[in-house]
């Protein structure tokens, strides 16, 4: 192998770090573009009784506003999925109604900043408030309805909309009442997880305009250029083949940008006015105006025997979307796709509801729901262990599913058949990550001085890769008439690396060096279907779709060749730089290339691979934290996060390694920094990075990294995903590790000082 | 009103508006990646270097730029490109979103600080937060370019 499992430096990495024009506001220069703006609602609930803008538009330079009564009232879900969505259309361009602090209550376009902000100001609404639904808890039946209009749904998810309820989701196997009855130990304990903002550091982008072929041009900073096609056809009415969606280099992602929240409205308004139009979202509206992770609350069962066995796993939950059901259904059931197939339970259940608020809307966010899931299950597993004084380290080697065993839940869907782990060396990670953490050493805790405890714990998860049975990519090799290839992938590289990881798959196969092989990520026109850069698929889904492209061109070079050189195929060894002809003879690629395509072969050779998986193997991580809690303040130090991943075999080991680092260190902002405050109506107040404290640098202390590859016999080269399932276990983790160095369990992330200073006051006074 | 700016070298005229921060001044001039990320001082992305040191640009109001060296990434080409090849054999660039302001914070830390430890490195560049990579790797690339264990 050549280039499969190389560090090669990152192909686009060079041109970003020197600052090379390649961002949506970089290359959105010229076309005097209309500033687009939004005006957004003050209240977390109210209808707008009257809306006037007949001053705002008499201002000099203004273009054009539109209220709800301009546009159409289609419904529709803004959220980057497959079609048909499995997301409520409950959304309009603009309503009566508006749901949180935040939602559009006009479009105001103009010729500049300063025009758009003076007319929006000049605009009366007149609203009714109504009560807000602020309490997730409080969500179902409430006596505030927060659609009173039934939503389209694609299939039932369990959308009652007159309870607030978005969706519903059960999964189940075995009796678990059964189970828990005939268990010696049965632990019972709620968690909850906060929203979290993705925090990327490009806000979101997009401007369009109508090209010369009358067509509507969307560039945007998106993970899913064809969704967003799709989406602009459908709710402004606007033929598929008039949308060209071009996505530049992507500032981050993390899932924010798998939901399309703004193109819309830039897109409406060259519509209407036929001029070009840019709406960029400054800091705070990329915070509040766009989606979140779900916030839930978690209640984990969980029965065992006193030797540590575990017998049904439990999992009650309660989701909450926000204004609107972005992917509401899908996170919710990753929660249960990803915890229950962990542990070797008889018995297993996930159950609950997502319910409607009037908050920021949820939607995708990078582990997607197993984030969510696993700091619930994972801790549970930790707070089970302490109750029959047992090594976590020691339960979970008596419990976690092997590489090779039938799992009922790992097919994620009900009434599938059961599947077999593949790849899974999740036992070695959890053996590896205790060396690097020292943990017979240091486990639970030991004191420092009077004042300063230091505790370890740990945690495991899984995720999948791509959907199966569903996602399904496409890519397409060129050979160019010189001899060098281009790439065409739909899959959108925000960061993680996508890119050069297809180049390195088709380099591989093609025997060429990554420089020879173009990738084209960036136009909808020219790229083949891809759903996106979601769901943990880059590698593995559209991976293996550059692998058929990559087979079949090679067969098609030498196809190409015998026919021009009148030799028999079998004659012919490609070497990648040349073909060897068996009398002796060789002909550089170069050369075959050229004559390929011109007069002589008329045979301009471009191959396509698609694939789709029917099975969507999960990468595991064992997670091992170390903190150190100041006794007097409850202030939680990271001193050391050591991460063991089984990807499958590992295509580039330090684009893997990054990921890893950068998942950690996200899941560390989750465990103990990152945490939205609202004021009492509703209104979101850490709406800044002033207030919402991502980690920095000095805050994560050391993050280390080891892989323990296994081979998975569906992913390209043995690969599995990485991208999501190295967010998971930090929270868990930490959250054990500072049980096990003050004895305060918190169940409610993000482990604030706080609330670790209380917990400790409140067992001394129990004590 | 119309300022002389003095960028990587050469003088600019630009008009600018009252209250006018450095940020959009030298975005509307065409520095490009003189890009901004949070609007509240803080997150380093939009870092120029004043007189050598790292200034945040989105809060630093044009007018002080004024009889003063703006540096941005295009005026230090060579250790950017130095800086690049460490950074990226590290794998440690990801969205790259964040490293205009990032590089220029290095260079400027290589140019004041002898072999600083650690936790030096680590003060000096807080202010330049990073989403994407978790800041490991990019410890690495640095201790690399300063040359520094
Ligand atoms: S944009 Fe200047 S510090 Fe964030
Ligand atoms: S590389 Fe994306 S923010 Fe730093």
């Amino acid at each position: 192998m050549g280039y499969v499992g190389k560090g090669i430096k990152k192909i686009d990495g060079m041109g970003l770090i020197k600052g090379a024009s390649s961002y949506t506001e970089d290359i959105a220069l010229g076309h005097n573009y209309l500033t687009v703006k939004l005006l957004r609602s003050p209240h977390a609930f109210a209808r707008i009784k009257k809306i006037d803008t007949t001053i705002a538009s008499k201002i000099e330079g203004i273009e054009c506003i539109l209220t709800y009564k301009d546009v159409t009232d289609k419904r529709f879900t803004l959220a980057g999925q497959s079609f048909p969505e499995p997301s409520p259309h409950d959304r309009r361009i603009l309503g009566e109604y508006v749901r949180y602090v935040g939602d559009e209550v006009a479009i105001v376009a103009g010729t500049n900043e300063e025009t758009v902000l003076k007319a929006m100001k000049l605009i009366k609404v007149d609203y009714e408030i109504l009560e807000p639904v602020l309490d997730f808890e409080k969500a179902i039946d409430h006596k505030s309805i927060i659609h009173t209009e039934k939503p389209y749904t694609s299939f039932n998810f369990g959308n009652e909309h007159m309870r607030n309820i978005a969706a519903q989701d059960l999964l189940v196997e075995g009796d678990v009442e059964e189970e828990l009855a005939k268990s010696d130990v049965v632990i019972e304990h709620s968690y909850h997880t906060q929203a979290q903002i993705h925090g990327m550091m490009e806000n979101y982008i997009a401007v369009t305009y109508m090209d010369f072929q009358e067509r509507m041009n969307i560039i945007s900073s998106t993970q899913i250029p064809f969704h967003v096609r799709r989406h602009v056809s459908k709710i402004l009415d606007i033929p598929r083949s008039k949308i060209k969606v071009i996505k530049p280099r992507v500032g981050g992602g993390f899932g924010g940008k798998q939901t399309a929240p703004m193109e819309i409205y830039p897109a409406l308004i060259t519509k209407v006015t036929g001029k070009p139009a840019k709406l960029v979202y400054n800091r705070k509206e990329t915070h509040t105006c766009t989606t979140t992770r779900h916030e839930m609350k978690l209640t984990v069962k969980l029965g065992a025997t006193k030797d540590g066995i575990i017998n049904a796993v439990d999992i009650h939950g309660l989701s909450n979307t926000g204004a609107y059901g972005e992917h509401a259904w899908t996170v919710f059931s990753v929660v249960g796709q990803k915890t229950l197939p962990m542990y070797r339970a008889k018995a297993r259940r996930f159950y609950g509801e997502v319910v409607y608020t009037n908050m920021t809307t949820a939607g995708a966010f990078r582990g997607y729901g197993a984030t969510q899931g696993t700091f619930a299950l994972e801790s549970a597993v930790n707070e089970l262990a302490k109750k029959l004084d047992m090594d976590p380290s020691v339960i979970r080697e008596k419990n976690l599913v092997k590489q090779g065993e039938v799992n009922p839940t790992l097919n994620s869907f009900v009434g599938e058949k059961s599947i077999v782990l593949d790849s899974s060396t999740l036992d070695e990670c959890i053996t590896r990550g205790k060396e690097m953490i020292g943990w017979d050493k240091k486990y639970p805790m030991q004191m420092l001085s009077p004042t300063k405890a230091r505790g370890i714990g740990m945690a495991v998860t899984m995720q999948g890769s791509g959907i199966h049975g569903i996602d399904t990519a496409s890519a397409t090799l060129k050979l160019n008439d010189d001899g060098f290839y281009t790439l065409l992938v739909g899959v959108s590289d925000m960061g993680q690396g996508c890119d050069t990881v297809v180049a390195q798959m088709a380099a591989e196969i093609l025997c060429v060096p990554v420089s020879k092989i173009i990738v084209n990520s960036t136009d909808t026109d020219v790229n083949p279907y891809d759903p996106g850069a979601y769901a943990s698929s880059g590698t593995y889904v559209t991976g293996n779709a550059v692998i058929k492209a990559a087979n079949l061109m090679v067969e098609k070079i030498v196809a190409g060749a015998s026919k021009i050189l009148d030799i028999s195929e079998e004659d012919i060894e490609f070497n990648g730089d040349s073909l060897l002809l068996k009398d002796g003879k060789e002909i550089s690629l170069d050369e075959i290339a050229y004559r390929l395509v011109a007069y002589e072969g008329q045979n301009q050779i471009i191959t396509t691979g698609t694939w789709g998986g029917h099975t969507s193997p999960p990468p595991f991580i064992a997670g091992f934290a170390e903190v150190e809690v100041d006794l007097e303040t409850g202030k939680v130090e990271m001193i050391d996060y050591a991460a063991v991943v089984d990807c499958g075999t590992v295509i580039n080991p330090n684009l893997a390694r990054i990921q890893v680092e950068g998942g950690v260190a996200q899941g560390i902002g989750l465990a103990l920094f990152e945490d939205i405050k609202h004021d009492t109506k509703g209104k979101m107040i850490s709406d800044t990075f002033m207030q919402y404290k991502i980690p920095s640098r000095c805050d994560v202390g050391d993050i280390r990294v080891e892989f323990k590859p296994s081979f998975e016999h569906t992913g390209p080269f043995g690969a599995k995903s990485i991208g999501e399932v190295v967010i998971n276990t930090s929270a868990p983790a930490i959250a054990d590790a500072v049980a096990n160095a003050t004895g305060v369990r918190i169940r409610t992330l993000p482990i604030t000082p706080e609330k670790v200073l209380m917990g400790m006051l409140n067992t001394k006074h129990s004590n | 009103m119309e300022i002389k700016l003095k960028i990587n070298g050469i003088s600019k005229d630009i008009t600018i508006k009252e209250g006018e921060y450095l940020q959009s001044a030298l975005k509307r001039l065409g520095f490009l990646n003189v890009r901004k990320g949070c609007e509240t001082g803080s997150c380093g992305l939009c870092t120029v270097l004043l007189d050598g040191k790292p200034t945040l640009s989105c809060s630093t109001l044009a007018v002080r730029g004024i009889k003063k060296e703006i540096t941005t990434l295009e005026g230090e080409s060579v250790e950017v490109a130095k800086f690049a090849e460490v950074l990226t054999d590290e794998g440690a660039d990801q969205c790259g979103y964040c490293s205009p302001g990032f590089t220029l914070t290095v260079i400027a830390m290589k140019r004041e600080l002898e072999s600083p430890t650690t936790d030096e490195i680590k003060h000096y560049l807080t202010g330049n937060l990073c989403r994407c990579t978790g800041y490991m790797g990019q410890l690495r690339a640095v201790k690399k370019y300063m040359e520094v264990k």
